[in-house]
């Protein structure tokens, strides 16, 4: 089903260089990679394998050194309303409302005042926010900040959301909390999903596939299709088997980092 | 206690500050003229009041200081948002910027006087320049720290350039440019006096000098003191002003 045809995402031989003194560091090297529409796909790996390089090259925020990355067959030249990222830290402004900041992107599309509110309204009821529509962003806890940054990016009703390790400054019942929510709205929307997380659990109960990616230089160790029935249990056997399997790649992964780190210092 | 703190505290300090100054007037170690006490100070505001002069004085003095102030204001501002946005820029200007800075208003008397004459503008320009650098580099810095993720979040929108200056940078950066604001303010209020000291015959600086030259030491004093009144109602109300626009622009 990831035929070449369907592919939303495409990344041939992507690489990406960093220009450091000397010679520039590899953040990332030939990346091969096929997202479907529709997929909720999780990119996972410690610090230095390139997840978030990655997730930039895919947003547009920085361009590849090498290869071809394509989405809907059209390269990425830079940052796409139709393709939206979610931060750790939100990105909200903390100077408008709940509602104008999810106004702020439909206002940006040139979206008529009475549309573009009655929009906003409707995604911030698809997060549950509805009611906090006229707070600032500083009254609002870690939890849903971050849902108010999913309705922003919702509005403008995006073909594809990248997302940042968006759950990893919150506390353990949020997070698993809005993982559920955004299965929930995963469902309802089929918006193509690039998830990046260091935490396996959080890979594994969101992903259709976990890319398991190894540092030095950044690169793809894996790919597991996770075939669990839905919806996922977190505390089943077949979790855990998965979890299993892909923690002992992720800790010799983890060495293989750490020896080297130790080699180049 | 709020009403300790804020009112009886405050009042028992001057109300003290006063009497100790009565007292050492009081000894009679030295002349009137040399240490007006308070008693003459308060004569020579009524005098000032009846003659009209202390009315006259302050309206000239708040003028010109709204004068250089708001230019200094309207031309660093922007030229702080354009310079804050343009790297390059930036670089080429700063160290230029960073050795006029140190140099007081002062020292640019001469020149002033040759280039604007006497009247007014003078005194203005002493303002401005005062007030000037304050604004521009607080507005400098703050629109270089606006921060990375809300460019990004407008980029990814697809926010044009104008929606970026006055949605995002603009609001992001305004509290930091208040603060440079409320700095230019004192800053410039506190060379309204050497302004006035230039080429004018009118204003509290002007007061101050033409007191002395007479003698008048009790109305140099009243100049000192509604100097520094004046000095705490303007940072006050700029105060005020600092939290309406934060409430307009929907700021905590």
């Amino acid at each position: 089903m990831n035929g070449r045809e369907t592919a939303k995402i495409r990344l041939d031989g992507v690489g990406k260089r960093f220009r450091a003194k000397g010679d520039g560091e590899t953040a990332l090297s030939r990346v091969d990679l096929e997202i479907a529409a529709g997929e909720l796909i999780c990119l996972v790996g410690p610090s230095g394998c390139g997840k978030t390089t990655l997730i930039n090259l895919l947003a547009g925020f920085e361009r590849p050194s090498e290869g071809i990355l394509e989405i809907d067959g059209r390269a990425v030249t830079g940052p796409d309303p139709d393709h939206i990222m979610i931060f750790q830290d939100y990105g909200l402004f903390p100077w408008k409302t709940v509602l104008n900041n999810v106004l702020f992107g439909l206002r940006a599309r040139g979206v008529p005042k009475a549309e573009a509110r009655e929009k906003a309204l409707d995604a911030l009821e698809l997060v549950g926010l509805r009611v906090a529509a006229d707070r600032h962003p500083h009254e609002l806890s870690g939890g849903m900040k971050q849902r108010v940054a999913i309705a922003r990016a919702l509005a403008v009703e995006p073909s594809v959301l990248f997302m940042d390790e968006p759950f990893a400054a919150l506390d353990a019942f949020t997070r698993i909390h809005l993982q559920d929510e955004l299965l929930r709205i995963w469902k309802e929307k089929r918006t193509t999903i690039v998830f990046v997380t260091h935490d396996l659990d959080e890979a594994i109960y969101l992903g259709q596939r976990v890319v398991l990616m190894a540092p030095y230089p950044g690169r793809i160790q894996r790919i597991l299709h996770i075939r669990l029935p839905e919806p996922r249990e977190r505390t089943g056997e077949d979790f855990a088997r998965i979890r299993r399997e892909l923690f002992e790649e992720f800790h010799l992964v983890h060495k293989q980092a750490q020896d080297v780190s130790e080699y180049s210092i | 206690m709020p009403t300790l703190r804020e009112i009886f505290l405050p009042l028992s300090g001057f109300l003290i500050f006063i009497l100790a100054w009565h007292g050492v007037a009081a000894l009679g170690l030295y002349s009137d003229y040399l240490f007006p006490p308070p008693l003459a100070v308060a004569q020579g505001i009524v005098e000032l009041l009846r003659g009209g002069e202390l009315w006259d004085y302050t309206r000239t003095s708040l003028l010109r200081f709204a004068a250089g102030y708001g230019a200094a204001v309207f031309v660093a501002v922007p030229l702080g948002l354009l310079l804050g946005r343009c790297t390059l820029l930036w670089h080429a200007l700063d160290p230029l910027i960073q050795i006029l800075r140190p140099v007081s208003p002062i020292a640019w008397f001469p020149l002033v006087s040759l280039w604007f004459g006497i009247g007014n503008l003078p005194a203005v320009v002493i303002i401005f320049i005062a007030a000037f650098y304050p604004v521009l580099l607080s507005t400098v810095a703050a629109v270089r720290n606006v921060s990375a993720v809300y460019l990004k979040v407008a980029a990814n929108f697809g926010a044009s350039r104008r929606d970026v200056l006055w949605n995002v940078i603009v609001p992001a950066a305004f509290p930091q440019i208040a603060v440079g604001l409320h700095i230019a303010i004192g800053a410039a209020w506190i060379f309204l006096v050497a302004g006035e000291m230039l080429g004018v015959r009118s204003g509290l600086g002007y007061l101050i000098i033409d007191s002395r030259n007479n003698l008048r030491t009790d109305l140099v004093m009243v100049g000192i003191v509604l100097i520094g009144l004046l000095g705490l109602v303007i940072d006050r109300l700029v105060s005020f002003g600092e939290k309406w626009v934060k409430r307009q622009w929907e700021m905590p």
